[in-house]
């Protein structure tokens, strides 16, 4: 048997940056969800990953972008075979081919997921606009939870551009499911969910 | 006595008492029902709780060396740093100093005090990190607030590295006609710090009248009969020290009334840092954070440490 990386990877991320959950308007519990959460650095995945509890994480698949995590080698190694990563495709290679797609047959399957909606890390502590891959998947898929999250102080252990991280106390926080409202349009609908992330930040 | 029976005696002594304690807690938290007088009951068994890292840290410190301890207290230093780190606000500019305070002086500080080599770890992080911290952060050319961020990432380096280092450094002390025997030295002053601190408890809670300002779980009375007693208990430990019964009654003394200043200072450290409740947010275990649960040594440490060295090693 080939041996695991991510449980050593789990354990360096709680030693650097702590990654302590705080279910405030949720539980951890095995109903399908999607996570979004705000995106400001490379640790984002691993910490959120690292903050469920060990029950949810065989049924929760991260999604990551392939043009970083998809280079082959061990990062690939570790989002396909250990984080059982979904890929998306951000530079759309393929002009047909739909990149919610893969995303789409996971939900399918019963797999909860975790998305960064930004697309990209930014270097503030409140997130930046939505991208509408959250807003076609909840219409699409109306019985799963929509679940904020806020990961804390991540941008300051590892700045755009830093390789090691500074050790930090962070903190992971679940907010109360996103209700779905009847008619809503997208643009609204994404900032509700981009407000319900920066409320949690000041939680 | 030879230092090994020491050990085994002191082992035995505290294992008994501390299994008291906590069968004594244990039961206290069953039959109270009072919801005021069971969360004192309860952040009572946290502190007796904590009282067996003393037990932990020695078995191992028997049966692995003074080397481990070592490693224990740089451990103890990196948590209490990146908690101190947390609550400043840092910016991106200080990355390269935070990244020499966690991963250069730790270690470096740590190593040297294993060494025994005294003469560089007195100075390494005041004197050289106290001129390279400032540097790698002007060189950024960021002067927002440039000052205040230099001050408290050497703040943070100075409690939660420097004094505590000098906690494993007291195992080191040669002291002539007390060879061998710097680890039982070492226990000595954390068990009478960690009496003083969970007899304020216990008598702030039996008889405590007036509540400290800084600390609601701790009473003026409940603080001095803690430190008296702390001190009594220090005294009739002076066998286990290269002491007299006299010098080791100031010594504990000294012990208990650093502690205690430590408590103060960074309880008023964290309130300017804004801290909020900030540990509770991991739940109950974090409830007092690592800097909450080293302030006392961090200070009792270097004091205890120096008062030994200038009065007892003779060069």
């Amino acid at each position: 048997m080939p041996i695991k990386l991510l449980p050593p990877l789990v354990l360096l991320a709680r030693l650097l940056v702590g990654a302590y959950p705080r279910w405030i308007g949720s539980s951890p519990t095995a109903t399908q969800r999607i996570y979004f959460a705000n995106h400001s650095s490379h640790m984002d995945t691993l910490v959120l990953w690292a903050a469920l509890p060990g029950s949810l994480r065989a049924n929760t698949r991260p999604v990551a972008a392939r043009d970083y995590w998809g280079k082959g080698g061990l990062r690939q190694r570790l989002a396909e075979e250990e984080l059982n990563v979904v890929m998306i495709d951000r530079a759309r290679e393929d002009r047909d081919a739909d990149p919610l797609d893969p995303l789409r047959e996971a939900l399918g399957h019963g797999f909860s997921l975790i998305l960064f909606p930004e697309g990209t890390r930014s270097a503030q502590p409140l997130p930046g606009p939505f991208k509408s891959g959250l807003y076609f998947l909840a219409q699409e898929f109306a019985q799963v939870e929509l679940i904020p999250v806020y990961l804390d102080n991540l941008h300051r252990s590892l700045p755009k551009g830093a390789l090691l991280p500074i050790p930090i106390y962070s903190t992971v926080r679940f907010g109360a499911p996103l209700p779905r409202v009847a008619e809503e349009t997208k643009d609204a609908f994404l900032s509700r969910a981009r407000a319900a992330v920066i409320a949690l930040a000041s939680d | 006595m030879s230092a090994h029976e020491t050990f085994f005696a002191v082992l035995a002594a505290l294992v008994l008492l501390f299994a008291g304690a906590t069968a004594y807690g244990t039961w206290l938290e069953a039959r109270t029902s009072d919801a005021a007088k069971l969360a004192w009951v309860q952040h009572l068994n946290l502190r007796i709780r904590s009282s067996w890292a003393i037990v932990a840290l020695f078995t191992l410190a028997f049966a692995l060396g003074g080397e481990a301890l070592t490693v224990v207290f740089a451990l103890a230093s990196f948590f209490a740093l990146r908690e101190f780190v947390a609550l400043t606000p840092t910016r991106a500019s200080d990355y390269w100093a935070l990244v020499v305070a966690f991963y250069v002086a730790i270690p470096l500080q740590y190593v040297l005090v294993a060494a025994g080599w005294f003469g560089l770890y007195a100075v390494v992080i005041p004197v050289y990190l106290f001129l390279l911290l400032p540097v790698l952060m002007a060189l950024h050319q960021d002067t927002e607030r440039y000052l205040d961020r230099v001050a408290k990432v050497q703040w943070g380096l100075m409690i939660s590295v420097y004094c505590v280092s000098h906690a494993p450094a007291i195992a080191t002390l040669e002291i002539a006609g007390h060879e061998g025997r710097g680890a039982l030295l070492l226990l000595y002053f954390l068990l009478v710090l960690q009496l003083s601190e969970l007899l304020a408890v216990v008598f702030s809670a039996t008889f405590g009248r007036t509540a400290l300002r800084f600390n609601p779980s701790k009473s003026v009375e409940g603080v001095l009969a803690g430190g008296i007693a702390a001190t009594a208990v220090g005294t009739a430990l002076w066998w286990m020290t290269p002491f007299a019964w006299w010098q080791s009654l100031l010594m504990a003394a000294a012990i208990v009334i650093a502690g205690f200043l430590g408590g103060l200072v960074l309880a008023s450290v964290k309130r300017s840092l804004g801290a909020r409740d900030l540990w509770l947010e991991g739940g109950v275990q974090l409830a007092r954070g690592v800097l909450g649960r080293l302030d006392a040594l961090a200070f009792a440490a270097p004091v205890f440490y120096h008062l030994t060295q200038f009065f007892f090693v003779t060069v």
